[in-house]
């Protein structure tokens, strides 16, 4: 029970860090690899309103929220947008976005350095401890989780129950063909990358509250969002959200019953196998 | 007639050039300095804390003095600064470029075990001294006599776990706590070579490893491995972490109250920002390193770190790195001159004040270090040391 509690609260780690790339990639086609550092970006404000101003990282979510959106419209706006007008294929769009957001992550990590230094980052918020069927857990966890969990809500709901959603379904399914009915795919993918990347900055914000950060860590949360969005299915929330909590669950199993120090092999293992018995994910559909 | 005229403009030029120079004859010249370290990358935090910040303080401070003392005056340093990203490849090349570009007059040691092992055939090649702090191997023989210009002082592996021993197996005779030591290590050179180190020497102290792990580098979730140790019922804790994990396993065994008489966490557990994050909690946790915080050269020195760069030093690192800058510039004004070979030579054959305390390198190595601190009242004191005097005794933890 111990472990399914604690696979369950690393999970809900583990989707905050995936789903805004799943949005980039899925629907926008942009295979952000300045995810992580967007995601340190938010920890960094949650880490900022907390030492400077006393704000929660709940609060500090609400303004990190829009400011994200709108650096991350800018971003693909005016840096992404003219590699999207110009590619041929999806193939080329891919490599171009893969080289243009590799060239921004340095740009992030550069600012970040510049403006907070290259120090360790932590706080301590939440830090107590929780008893649930006679086992502790951390207070700063489950509040993370209960927070990615609304937020898994929210968009799922919006994506299934709008029409601004379904335009962005659509484009995820097919961009040529949202276009013929009327669906400005442009805009579409500018609104899913600029969620994307708001909803990466508040799980930043939402994760600073128990991991110590840096300017330069970035890249291992991007990592670990690549393997989940790709073992959840290109284009599918459902199948990122499962992917994570699957990740989550098998390295905390392996973590207790066998060794800690296999958790990343168990990780990749699953992975593999994954690939192997469907090689276009979880839920992915066929292409 | 242009011409003419062109030549007489040269000339001027080279008067009024050769009078400027005349004017001020000294106050020009400089000594370049060469530094590689990571600012970014997994190293980045470490070197941020302990590495930059000394530079800074030192350079302000010799050059707030007129400079370092040549025999043909006062030169003032002109500190060249590269990023390694952590990256090996890097730091080679940095150095080599700092060598063969710059032409720096000396280089200071990178940072890090690894990055300082990967630069020291180049820094050989170039008859650069490297004067080592962030490097901590048992090799140190072998290595000092591949190099002659290497040096060590931050000590070395078993040292580190053999002290981890001498304290737990004296608290152990003492009556204060049973034998059960549970032990884990980031999986990474640092841990893995600390890990096992430490086994050989603990069960020759009497101890009794009951659970005995790693994890990798990275770990975003701990609680398994705390979880596992407190349900090996342990006396101590030891762990052999770095910077991020270090945090985290405090963090997670505050929250399960793995409520050992004996913690301690390796790396970072000397880090301002360690005791800036769980304030009280700390009290009594053992950790790597250590300094004597009562001395006033050191008194000086943490003063003087806050004031130019903003910031407080750790209580491990932070002043050994300052004391090897303090070596270098008393050994290239006891030389007077930049020249390498003699400053390397002068090194190796006299003992130096630094705000460590009087450093004599033994083969080029500094046998004289601080193991294990612990936090008490708020302040991380040395309370083992391998020849340091002024140890604190070592109280036992009493719950978070």
């Amino acid at each position: 029970m111990d472990i399914i509690i604690g696979g369950i609260l690393l999970g809900g780690t583990y989707v905050l860090m995936a789903l805004g790339l799943q949005l980039q990639y899925g629907v926008a086609r942009i295979m952000n690899l300045a995810n992580g550092e967007i995601l340190v970006a938010g920890a960094f404000g949650a880490f900022w309103f907390y030492s400077g101003f006393q704000v929660n990282p709940f609060l500090a979510i609400m303004v990190i929220i829009p400011l994200a959106f709108i650096l991350n419209w800018g971003i693909y706006r005016y840096l992404l947008a003219p590699l999207v007008r110009r590619a041929k294929s999806r193939g080329q769009l891919e490599v171009d976005s893969i080289l243009a957001t590799f060239g921004l992550s340095f740009i992030l990590v550069g600012l970040m350095l510049a403006v907070f230094g290259g120090d360790y980052f932590s706080y301590a918020y939440l830090e107590s401890a929780v008893i649930i069927l006679e086992q502790p857990y951390g207070l700063d966890r489950i509040a993370a989780f209960c927070a990615s969990a609304a937020l898994c809500i929210v968009l799922i709901l919006w994506l299934n129950h709008t029409r601004s959603g379904l335009a962005l379904r659509a484009v995820a399914v097919n961009p040529a063909a949202a276009s013929l009915v009327a669906i400005k795919v442009s805009r579409t993918s500018a609104l899913a990358f600029a969620i994307g990347g708001a909803v990466t900055a508040s799980g930043g914000a939402l994760l600073s509250m128990f991991l110590t950060f840096d300017a330069s860590i970035g890249v291992i949360f991007t990592l670990k969002a690549l393997i989940i969005v790709i073992l959840g299915g290109v284009g599918e929330i459902r199948g990122t959200i499962a992917a994570a909590f699957m990740l989550g669950l098998a390295e905390t199993a392996v973590a207790s019953l066998i060794d800690p120090g296999l958790t990343l092999a168990a990780a990749y293992l699953l992975f593999v196998v994954i690939l192997l018995v469907r090689p276009q994910g979880l839920f992915g559909g066929r292409t | 007639m242009k011409h003419i005229l062109q030549i007489i403009g040269v000339g001027a030029l080279s008067i009024s050039a050769a009078f400027f120079t005349l004017g001020q004859p000294r106050a020009a010249e400089v000594i370049k300095i060469g530094a590689v370290a990571p600012k970014t990358g997994p190293l980045a935090g470490g070197s941020t804390v302990s590495h930059w910040p000394n530079l800074k303080l030192w350079v302000s401070q010799v050059n707030g003095r007129g400079g370092l003392k040549l025999k043909s005056g006062r030169a003032k340093i002109e500190l060249i600064e590269y990023d390694d990203r952590t990256n090996p490849g890097e730091t080679i090349k940095a150095v080599q470029r700092l060598a063969t570009q710059d032409k720096v007059d000396f280089i200071i040691a990178p940072y890090g075990t690894g990055l300082n092992l990967a630069a020291a055939p180049i820094f050989a090649k170039y008859g650069y001294p490297q004067i080592s702090v962030t490097a901590i191997t048992d090799k140190v023989p072998e290595l000092t006599k591949r190099y002659p210009g290497l040096f060590f002082m931050l000590g070395n592996t078993t040292a580190f776990t053999q002290s981890v021993a001498d304290i737990l197996k004296k608290l152990v005779a003492d009556g204060k706590i049973g034998n059960r030591v549970a032990m884990v290590n980031v999986a990474d050179a640092f841990g893995i070579e600390l890990a096992n180190a430490a086994r050989p020497v603990f069960k020759a102290a009497g101890l009794d490893i009951v659970y005995d792990k790693s994890y990798p580098l990275g770990t975003q979730d701990l609680s398994p491995v705390v979880k596992g140790a407190k349900a090996a019922n342990p006396d101590a804790f030891i762990a052999w972490s770095y910077p991020p994990d270090t945090f985290g396993l405090t963090a997670q065994a505050k929250i399960v109250g793995l409520n050992v008489k004996a913690f301690y966490t390796a790396v970072a557990t000397a880090f301002p920002v360690y005791a800036g994050k769980f304030g009280g909690a700390i009290e009594n946790v053992l950790g790597a390193g250590g300094i004597n915080p009562d001395t006033a050269e050191m008194k000086a020195y943490r003063k003087a770190h806050k004031e130019v760069t903003g910031k407080d030093a750790d209580y491990w690192a932070s002043a050994v790195v300052y004391a090897s800058l303090q070596i270098l510039e008393q050994a290239i004004e006891a030389v007077g001159s930049k020249d390498r070979k003699a400053v390397t030579a002068h090194i190796k054959a006299n003992s130096f004040d630094t705000v460590i305390g009087p450093v004599k390198f033994n083969n080029q190595n500094n046998d004289k270090f601080w193991t294990v601190g612990q936090w008490q009242n708020g302040v991380f004191y040395g309370v083992s040391s391998t020849g340091r005097p002024g140890a604190r005794s070592v109280r036992l933890k009493s719950g978070w």
